[in-house]
């Protein structure tokens, strides 16, 4: 994990670097000043050499103003170079991700991705940033001050070496009891949150059905599952503070005892027993938060972790050493294609398919759900890659084609489509960026979206808002048929694009598509017997299987699926 | 921001920490007590301990160093005095660790609850007019910023001022001069903190507004990621992201950078003064400007240190009580709801023993009940409806619903269809006229028992974290098995439960991500099935669905209607050609009325959707 979010430090090294070197610095200045204060009072106030007062309190000045200026500096240093690197991973995780394949996107739920591109770079950002300041500050605190009090006089540095192993069994056993609970409460939150979004969102159903008083049980069941380990656990944390305050105590009084029988004894000056005490501060201080270091690199490891499964993941579709560039016609061949989700999987999702497509042809596919009628078409594309076999378009592999190239010459609608935030002709040219404004609306004719766009408050220059949510069903539709107009392309897929388009305006599309689009291969997916009827040849699905083809006729004549589906939506009056 | 809203904002916090305290106080006042009691012992027993180095070297160790023959008993007594006073000290700080933590949990928990309970009892249009991460996000975030403030920044807060009034004290017995000069000192440092936080809580707001940017960027790139990649559009996509990211690495930088460089500050602050007191201490007893002892600038050596961390530690505490105190807001806010009114007082009552016999409660003159089976008369009479006032959304509704009868609504989203629903089951009132239930205006019956009588199948079927047996059970509480397995079988959903892993023991969560929109459906068809009610709504199927289990739904909804008052919201014509009466809708008026053959003999609104010349959206 350390090794994959490692490589996401880039250019901000020589500042992750520089941060601990003026942490260094600051750390043994602030050390020195104890010991500088402590000779000040022995040499200087005791003996009464105001000269030597002046001496040493000028250089004491000078050397505090030093460490405040490397303190300040590693602090904006060690912040900086925090912020880039989690700048970096935000960026190397979502490039990655617009790597993805359809495969791996479907394996990380968006949710999922957006709490990794936030929270836990978040996370991961402040356990850096505290890794290069405060967890190389500690320890070198530590360490200075146990030699500066060995200095000064080796046996009161004695009262460290006891009472600090102490301090750090006490806080890891505190740690240690408290640490197990976490994860427990963690999942005691996840629950309420379940609770709770199940409430706001079927907040009908619960007061149709008048369930007020039983949800409220479930909701205080949770809540009382969290108060009662938490609790729990903040008892254990709250040892914490005594125990180290008494550790700090009980070094102050030993050092006083026996400080005082070295001083009478001649072995110990009384400034050396003043600078004793700051470095017992100092030691006892910067084991705890040494402790406190611990705690929080456990928290953030998790998010690191989350964050490198994404880095991790291996796309599974790239592009090829030397792609074709170029798509000539709309040709689309199925060589004994199988197809199956997981490597695992037993069920086949596409079962040895082989099919012809001529270009300019019209195809309808029709099936039930589950039939995959999606999969089949999402292999032309490339948005999966065949298990075994081979999909050719054009008369080439579709492996063997520049990505990009491939997917601007298939233009395909997706069954849940989406507009993006910006106005509708922003969206209309994601098909073509460099469309002229005649493109636009010639395409959008075609989609029969023109007229309902021109009578949006801004025409063409409407806000879309996010999720595309003030247009209608039917009227999103229309935008991404046009959308995908506008890429010119010599295979279009419909994948029940028009659902919520009425019977009468869908059948002008179909036509418009024919007349304007001669030589475009086009494919239709749909539910409605109507929608597919006038298609040069019908794919009946079934089961990831072609169960036959045919026109509607042939079909109505031999294909019982086909024709007990086409009776029941003639019963249904439509 | 103009001044009064400043000032608002201000007055707003104010109540809100008064009220917040107040809860606090209220959860247990004994704890509250005993934890403010403790806080203030503990920092007096830790400023003594620093008075204490004085004492140690002008009363004992100076007196030893001159007696040829020392006594260390003194000292001794001294030591262990001191001793009692940190044992006190360390005791106390246990204690008011503990309890404040401890109470902080108390008040979440309670908090909670009360959230939670309150929120059951809101009316629908709260839930529509607010976004449901806002509303979640008060269960989480804001909960947990005002636990760290109740369990953290306040006892922090109190005793960083409290140990700062005492050094003060302390250092002004020891010197009052270099206690003035100290002060100098603090005022910069007062100066230098509140700058600082100035500017990094300017900077972490400018940081968080960045991170809700580049979060919603995220949200809608990776929801839309499948289009982007079918559009080769990841270029762009990568484009407007990395604008974003710069912007809130910039923030991020700077918001960390005041945030962290307050400490080397302070820190150094305190060294500073540290230094500038043992050499002006030394200037003045050299010099005698002033009576003043070595151990009195020892003392004041070590209070020095005591004393620019809690000024430090005050303003960043300080900085989280605000954000806590935006969080209480939000949740006083929803808390501060008012909650549905009922002033029904006619009860609803249903025989267990009899399948589908429902009764009003009907009080006698001699104090019995006559129990009047329902019949299912659903009247409207002049029903007028805004959700906004002047913005009337349904006009003059006209109903007679006579029992058993299915009454379909058709029209275009938007035409008023739901809202009709919602004006019986009473998630909203009615403007004018009446509503009538066997004659009883609907407002006058018990809410939660009108809601019993009437079921609703809608077209977003939510599911419950449970098993599929608790899911149609929630329809009926105390429904025995069979119940469960026969509303389940007459709803047709018996079917694909049983192909399910554990059949009626597989576990549904995340609202059923697993099952279909249709098989949701028939769940969701079995649950009001099992709820045996008088009157249905029906809030009717997706688009989605193929036709094989469209058929299914469609035989499972047959089944429950049989017999009973139903309102049928249609998006497809094909379930609803067989109604009693048929209702277009039209921005909220009812412009067709009848059955199927008389609306397509008038040749007007309903003929255009039934020929497919309109679209229904």
């Amino acid at each position: 994990m350390i090794n994959t979010l490692r490589k996401s430090i880039r250019q901000y090294k020589k500042m992750s670097f520089t941060s601990p070197v003026l942490v260094a610095i600051e750390v043994l200045i602030e050390m020195l000043i104890p010991y500088l204060v402590g000779i000040l009072i022995d040499k200087g106030i005791m003996k009464g050499n105001m000269g030597y007062i002046n001496k040493w309190g000028l250089i004491l000045f000078i050397i505090t103003l030093l460490s405040l200026a490397t303190g300040a500096a590693a602090s904006f240093v060690s912040a900086h170079a925090a912020a880039g690197f989690a700048a970096n991973l935000r960026k190397d995780m979502f490039y990655h991700i617009q790597d993805f394949s359809f495969e791996n996107i479907d394996k990380f739920s968006s949710a999922s991705l957006v709490t990794r591109l936030t929270t836990d770079v978040t996370n991961v950002q402040n356990a850096y940033q505290m890794l290069i300041r405060i967890a190389v500050r500690a320890p070198l605190m530590l360490i200075f001050s146990v030699i500066m009090s060995f200095v000064i006089s080796p046996r009161l540095a004695l009262i460290f070496v006891i009472l600090g192993p102490i301090l750090i069994i006490g806080l890891f056993l505190i740690i240690k009891s408290a640490y197990p609970y976490f994860p427990r409460i963690f999942k005691g939150y996840d629950n309420l949150n379940q609770v709770v979004r199940e409430n706001v969102r079927g907040i009908r159903e619960v007061k149709t059905y008048v369930q007020e008083e039983s949800q409220i049980e479930k909701a205080e069941e949770s809540t009382g599952f969290i108060y009662r380990l938490f609790s729990t656990a903040q008892k254990i944390m709250s040892l914490n503070v005594p125990l180290l305050t008494f550790i700090l105590d009980l070094s102050m009084l030993l050092i006083s005892w026996f400080g005082a029988k070295e001083i009478v004894g001649g072995s110990l000056q009384t400034g050396q027993l003043v600078s004793m005490f700051s470095y017992s501060n100092s030691v006892l201080f910067s084991l705890n938060i040494l402790a406190m270091i611990a705690t929080q690199l456990v928290i953030s490891n998790a998010s690191g972790k989350r964050i490198a499964d994404v880095l991790t993941e291996e796309p599974a579709i790239e592009n090829p050493r030397k792609p074709l560039k170029e798509v000539t016609n709309g040709e689309i061949v199925f060589d004994h294609v199988n197809f199956k989700y997981e490597p695992g999987e037993k069920h086949l999702a596409l079962d040895d398919i082989n099919l012809r497509i001529r270009p300019g042809e019209t195809i309808g596919i029709i099936g039930e759900t589950g039939s995959s009628k999606s999969t089949l078409v999402s292999m032309i594309p490339r948005l999966y890659d065949a298990t075994s076999g081979a999909v050719r378009v054009g008369g080439h592999n579709v492996k063997s084609y520049d990505l990009k190239t491939l997917r601007d010459n298939v233009a395909m609608v997706l069954q849940n489509n989406v507009l993006f935030s910006g106005t509708v002709k922003e969206n209309l040219k994601w098909g073509n960026e460099d469309a002229s404004d005649e493109q636009v609306i010639a395409a959008a004719k075609v989609a029969h979206a023109d007229g309902f766009i021109r009578e949006m408050p801004d025409g063409y220059d409407t806000m879309v808002e996010q999720g595309g949510n003030n247009v209608s069903g039917g009227q999103k539709q229309r935008i991404t048929i046009a959308r995908a107009l506008l890429k010119n392309p010599k295979i279009l897929i419909l994948d029940d694009s028009t659902s919520a388009v009425d019977t009468n305006t869908e059948r002008e599309i179909r036509l418009a598509l024919r007349d304007d689009m001669p030589e475009t291969t086009k494919i239709i997916i749909s539910q409605r017997i109507v929608s597919i009827k006038d298609a040069d040849r019908i794919i009946v699905m079934n089961h990831g299987k072609i169960e036959d083809i045919g026109t509607h006729d042939e079909l109505m004549k031999k294909n019982e699926l086909y024709r007990s589906i086409a009776t029941y939506q003639d019963d249904q009056g439509k | 921001m103009d001044q009064t809203k400043q000032g608002q904002i201000k007055g707003n916090r104010r109540q809100n920490l008064g009220r917040l305290l107040k809860v606090v106080y209220r959860t247990s006042p004994s704890m509250l007590i005993i934890s403010m009691i403790s806080i203030i012992v503990s920092a007096g027993a830790s400023v003594y301990g620093s008075l204490f180095i004085e004492r140690l070297i002008d009363q004992y160790i100076a007196p030893l160093t001159r007696q040829s023959n020392p006594n260390f008993a003194p000292l001794l007594e001294a030591v262990l005095f001191m001793g009692g006073i940190f044992a006190i000290g360390v005791l106390a700080g246990y204690l008011f660790n503990v309890l404040m933590a401890i109470l902080a949990q108390k008040v979440q928990f309670n908090i909670r609850n009360q959230m939670f309970t309150h929120m059951e009892s809101l009316p629908i249009s709260y839930f529509d007019q607010n976004n449901y991460g806002d509303i979640m996000s008060r269960y989480t975030n804001d909960i947990d910023t005002l636990m760290q403030m109740v369990s953290q920044s306040i006892p922090q807060f109190v005793n960083s001022g409290l140990s700062l009034l005492f050094v003060v004290v302390a250092m002004f017995s020891l010197s009052w001069q270099l206690t003035l000069f100290s002060f100098l000192v603090f005022g910069l440092s007062i100066g230098i903190v509140k700058f600082l936080t100035k500017k990094s809580s300017f900077y972490f707001k400018v940081q968080q507004e960045k991170l809700g940017q580049i979060n919603g960027y995220d949200e809608e790139m990776l929801n839309g990621l499948k289009v982007i990649k079918v559009f080769s559009h990841e270029p762009q996509s990568k484009a407007g992201f990395d604008g974003f990211n710069e912007q809130l690495r910039q923030a991020s930088g700077k918001a960390n950078t005041y945030a962290t460089i307050l400490f080397p500050i302070m820190g150094n602050m305190g060294n500073l003064l540290y230094v500038l007191i043992a050499f002006l201490g030394g200037a003045v007893a050299i010099n005698g400007w002033a009576p003043l002892t070595l151990g009195a600038i020892a003392s004041f050596l070590q209070l020095s240190k005591s004393f620019s961390m809690p000024i430090a530690q005050i303003s960043q505490q300080l900085n989280s009580i605000v954000l806590a105190l935006a969080g209480a807001g939000r949740i006083f806010e929803l808390l501060d709801q008012p909650s549905e009114v009922d002033n029904g007082d006619v009860i609803i009552s249903k025989d267990e023993k009899v399948k589908g016999q429902w009764y009003w409660n009907v009080p006698e003159k001699d104090g019995q009940i006559k129990k009047v089976p329902i019949k299912g008369h659903i009247i409207f009479d002049h029903v007028n409806f805004s959700y906004v006032p002047d913005h009337p959304i349904l006009h003059d509704i006209n109903i007679n619903a006579k029992p058993g009868m299915k009454v379909a609504l058709v029209g275009e989203t938007g035409a008023g269809k739901t809202t009709i629903s919602n004006m019986l089951n009473r998630f909203y009132e009615i403007d004018s006229g009446t509503i009538t239930y066997d004659g009883i205006p609907i407002s006058q019956i018990r809410k939660n028992d009108l809601r019993h009588s009437l079921s609703i199948v809608l077209q977003e079927t939510h599911l419950f974290t449970g098993t599929v047996m608790d899911n149609i059970r929630f329809g009926k509480p105390d429904a025995s098995d069979d119940e469960v397995y026969q509303a389940a079988r007459l709803a047709h959903a018996d079917e694909f439960i049983h192909e399910l892993d554990h059949g009626y023991e597989t576990v549904i969560d995340g609202d059923g991500s697993d099952l279909s929109q249709g098989q949701k459906q028939l769940l969701s068809i079995a649950r009001a099935m099992i709820a045996d009610e008088p009157v249905m709504i029906l809030d009717e199927a997706t688009s989605s669905i193929d036709t094989r289990t469209e058929k299914m739904v469609q035989a499972g909804m047959d089944n429950l209607l049989a017999g009973r008052t139903s309102f049928v919201i249609a998006h497809r014509l094909s379930t609803i050609v067989n109604s009693d009466l048929i209702l277009v809708l039209d921005h909220g008026r009812i412009i067709e009325r009848g059955n199927q053959q008389e609306l397509l003999a008038q040749k007007g609104y309903y003929y255009e959707l039934y020929t497919g010349k309109r679209e229904i959206q």
